[in-house]
């Protein structure tokens, strides 16, 4: 893995000639986590999909620049919204289709250690169609962890998980990627509040940057700071972050 | 209970035939009873048989040969622009001809034997095959391609891992189609011109008035036409996803 940069994502875009985010500047730090919040269609996929380099139904002008001046798209690691699990695949071929795409020899015991702390060695060997929702999300996390990227772009990784899967998997995400530029789009102020060391409300005109807690991430779950933080995220989402 | 229901149609489909030819009383040239044709059939059991297998052959071979040769054109449309705007017109417009009409010219460019009956076979599956596979490799979610577009896959990976696994589906239901048809194609053939096969058994019985055995005969063909579908059924279901 490269050191990973800071990024910085300025400009504005459109779809069908109707705007879809006035100009705005998100600037994500070296190494940290941030997370991106805001309602249902406001454009936070957009913005992931944008870094990554991908199609996107609009049209964007403006600039995605890393600080170290190299490439960003073919830097990433993305995990979808949808988990895009092959069907005919098994878990632990899923898991490992990165290597398999590039033509690599996947790393095999890396893979193991990851599928043992996701607790998916009971699945190994099955297809996605015989998981369930927050199963197929782990394995999902699994893969994009699997892809060694200093810059990791997670797309409501944790929204199928039941309460103590996702805090585990917080845990467990936040300890595999530290030291990795991450941007965590979330619709949980809690998640937000436990995992970003910047935090950031996007809506129609704009961001808005609510201050993170002062520990460091990840923050446990009944930190009083944290959950102060959440509090004031959910008003500030609730305020249409006005 | 799918045996159950089928072997109740068959039964249902034999007693309206004995009660039209017991109604009717038609003579046994033009319409013949169950039990008669059952009878010929028993007879004739191994003429039928070997005018069967003829025709047997030349349907598994050109069912092999159709296949290979679209999965072949499939992938070439689905790699190169050129190859679509060339290729896919003239394939439309061999579809708008009647291929039937082409039988005795395979004739005569590949004589009475075999492969005139191979290649009828292999025209008629070659754009059912072609056409599914290549529209099953267009079709791949866009989502997996830009999961492998993050993962910096090549072209060539991307087809090999990819695209043609997410197309078995489609392949599958072709060569199911297939199964169908090529039967058609070579009894056709046999029409045009031949002295073996089902086609030619057909047409001798029809000649001479020998009804009876003109619907044995027909009726292997049946039964033939099944057994295969069921057979590249189960071979398809992995690919088709069904197989657990
Ligand atoms: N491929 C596309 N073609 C046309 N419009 C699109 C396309 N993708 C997204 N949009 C539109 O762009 C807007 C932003 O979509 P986006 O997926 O970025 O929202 P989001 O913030 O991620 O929402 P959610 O929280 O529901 O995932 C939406 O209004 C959506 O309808
Ligand atoms: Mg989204």
């Amino acid at each position: 893995m490269t050191l990973a940069p800071d990024l910085t994502i300025s400009g504005s875009a459109t779809i069908d000639g109707a705007t879809l985010f006035a100009p705005l500047t998100l600037s994500l730090g070296a190494g940290a986590w941030t997370c991106l919040l805001g309602g249902s269609g406001v454009g936070k996929t957009t913005v992931l999909r944008l870094i990554a380099g991908l199609e996107t139904g609009g049209t964007f002008s403006g600039k995605i620049m890393a600080s170290d001046g190299l490439l960003v798209s073919d830097r990433v690691a993305y995990m979808a919204q949808d988990d895009l699990l092959l069907p005919w695949a098994t878990v632990a071929q899923n898991i490992s289709l990165g290597a398999r795409l590039r033509g690599e020899k996947p790393d095999l015991d890396r893979r193991d250690r990851l599928i043992k702390r996701m607790r998916l060695q009971d699945h190994m060997t099955k297809k996605p169609s015989e998981l369930s929702g927050g199963q197929r999300q782990r394995v999902a996390l699994a893969r994009t962890l699997m892809e060694d990227r200093p810059i990791v772009l997670l797309d409501e990784p944790f929204s199928a998980l039941d309460a103590r899967t996702r805090a585990d998997m917080q845990d467990l995400a936040a300890e595999a990627l530290a030291g990795r530029t991450v941007l965590l789009v979330t619709h949980d102020p809690g998640e937000a509040a436990r995992l970003g060391q910047s935090i950031v409300v996007m809506t129609e005109h704009g961001l808005t940057h609510c201050e993170p807690p002062h520990a460091p991430a990840p923050r446990s779950v009944d930190d009083l700071a944290t959950l102060e933080t959440q509090g004031a995220l959910l008003r500030l989402l609730r305020e249409g972050a006005a | 209970m799918k045996y159950l229901s089928a072997l109740a149609a068959t039964l249902f489909a034999l007693v309206i035939w004995q009660g039209i030819v017991t109604l009717t009383g038609l003579p046994k040239f033009i319409l013949p009873g169950p039990a008669l044709v059952a009878e010929t059939w028993w007879q004739n059991r191994w003429l039928i048989a070997e005018h069967a297998w003829i025709t047997a052959v030349e349907v598994v071979i050109g069912l092999a040969f159709g296949t290979v040769l679209g999965v072949i054109t499939a992938l070439q449309l689905a790699n190169s622009r050129a190859a679509r705007v060339l290729v896919q017109p003239m394939l439309v417009f061999t579809q708008a001809l009647p291929v039937f009409a082409l039988a005795p010219l395979l004739t005569l460019w590949l004589g009475y034997g075999l492969w005139s009956k191979v290649a009828m076979a292999v025209l008629i599956i070659y754009f059912p095959i072609t056409s599914s596979f290549f529209d099953g490799l267009m079709r791949t979610p866009p989502g997996y391609l830009d999961l492998a577009r993050t993962m910096q896959a090549s072209k060539r990976s991307v087809l090999w891992h990819i695209r043609i696994p997410a197309a078995l589906p489609s392949l599958a239901s072709g060569m199911r189609l297939a199964a169908v048809y090529a039967p058609i194609g070579a009894v056709i053939g046999e029409w045009v011109g031949s002295s073996q096969g089902l086609g030619y058994l057909m047409l001798l019985a029809n000649g001479r008035a020998k009804t009876d055995l003109m619907f044995a005969a027909m009726l292997t063909l049946g039964v033939f036409s099944i057994l295969l579908h069921m057979i590249v059924r189960r071979a398809t279901a992995h690919m088709a996803g069904e197989a657990r």
